[in-house]
């Protein structure tokens, strides 16, 4: 991606991986499930490693990475379905042409829900902390596609509303509805403690 | 990276990528590399010197840093000078990483590692080319190295060529020394500069 006026020195890739690649890994679980995020946070950095030296003119590398996420979370969801994805989304400018679909559907994950963290020594926190981690992915998968996304790139990859908006090819204005109403559901799909309603919707 | 607040709801999320993005990290360099997308590899050895960043490309080992030179700093040179696609990957210096240990132990005299001299120019990589032929436990006066070069009169150039040299240790800058006998100056401190010298002449006799 050309586009900054003066060519700026680009960090070694290694300093993009390690500030980046925990908010990439987060995304990933949202937007395929937590059981397949590795492969596409594999998929996500390498197809930014293969882009990374033509994109010095990239101002916002999360903006950049998210977007090349999503377009392997595509790919991913393509691949799992095997059904067409309609195509539609609106040309992000990543890396290059593939993958410009739609997010196809998401696994709705088991909705298995844990305690709150609690007492117990380490690994009992950990596990119960896993456990609501899970709750928590399962309900983000039954939120709506737009509600989702909104929710993923501004609170769990930290894109601001406009940035967002781009993404999901709608207005500033619509990215920050559609962020708060996804918060709005989801806090309806999880009880105090983190534990998941079944809400039958989709049972 | 800027820590994300998570608002109720998600806070559950957070915690655990940091150490599912190590474990991943090491599966992205090995495919990056397979891939052939890997231009500089590098890990961060311990040594009796302090920390030693190794770095190296297909040809070979290009960079040898001591902590005292920024490993950071190294990283964004290697970065703008060969390439910034730079991944940790410490199995690419399994070999580097091994002889420089045999080197540290007295065990290994001279290194027959692929080196890849892209980083010194000119002159300097002249300078660089006749070191190795000062042997190990030996010493020579930047004077006596600049008598080995084209430019004979260069004393004060290959003073330059050593202190810049991108491969301190594998290429031995430390066993030049002032014309008056004094060790001078060392990029890795003047302290390593005698302990290597006192590694030599030890190793050398025994």
């Amino acid at each position: 991606m050309a586009g900054g006026s003066v060519p700026a020195v680009l960090p070694p890739f290694e300093a993009v991986v390690s500030a980046h690649g925990a908010m990439v890994l987060r995304v990933c679980r949202a937007l395929v499930g937590p059981s397949d995020a590795d492969d596409v946070w594999q998929e996500t950095f390498l197809a930014a490693l293969r882009a990374y030296p033509a994109s010095s003119g990239v101002r916002n590398r999360e903006a950049w990475l998210v977007t090349i996420a999503r377009n392997k979370a595509v790919d991913h969801h393509r691949r799992a379905a095997r059904i067409p994805v309609p195509d539609g989304a609106p040309g992000l400018g990543g890396e290059g042409a593939d993958a410009r679909g739609r997010g196809g559907r998401l696994p709705g994950g088991d909705g298995a829900g844990g305690g709150a963290p609690g007492g117990g020594d380490a690994v009992v926190r950990a596990v119960e902390a896993g456990e609501t981690a899970a709750g928590v992915w399962a309900a983000l998968a039954r939120l709506p596609r737009m509600q989702r996304e909104a929710v993923v790139y501004h609170h769990l990859a930290g894109l601001r509303h406009a940035e967002v908006a781009e993404l999901l090819g709608n207005s500033e204005a619509a990215a920050r509805r559609a962020s708060a109403d996804g918060m709005k559901s989801l806090r309806a799909l999880l009880l105090p403690g983190g534990r998941v309603v079944r809400s039958g919707r989709d049972d | 990276m800027t820590e994300l607040k998570l608002p109720a709801g998600l806070a559950a999320l957070a915690g655990g990528e940091e150490a599912a993005a190590e474990r991943l990290h090491a599966a992205l360099a090995r495919a990056a590399a397979q891939d052939g997308l890997l231009d500089v590899a590098y890990r961060i050895v311990d040594s009796p010197v302090g920390p030693l960043l190794l770095a190296a490309t297909d040809a070979g080992l290009v960079r040898v840093a001591f902590a005292r030179e920024g490993h950071d700093t190294v990283l964004e040179q290697l970065s703008a000078a060969v390439s910034p696609r730079v991944l940790r990957e410490p199995g690419r210096l399994d070999g580097a990483a091994r002889e420089l240990d045999e080197y540290f132990e007295g065990r290994r005299h001279t290194f027959g590692l692929p080196l890849d001299l892209r980083l010194a120019g000119g002159f300097r990589r002249e300078v660089l080319a006749h070191l190795p032929e000062i042997g190990y436990g030996h010493t020579a006066s930047y004077a006596a190295v600049a008598a080995l070069t084209s430019s004979p009169r260069a004393v004060r150039a290959v003073g330059t060529a050593c202190a810049r040299n991108p491969l301190p240790l594998v290429v031995p800058c430390h066993r030049v020394v002032r014309s008056d006998g004094s060790q001078g100056a060392y990029l890795g401190g003047t302290e390593a500069k005698a302990w290597l010298l006192a590694l030599e002449s030890s190793a050398a006799s025994a």
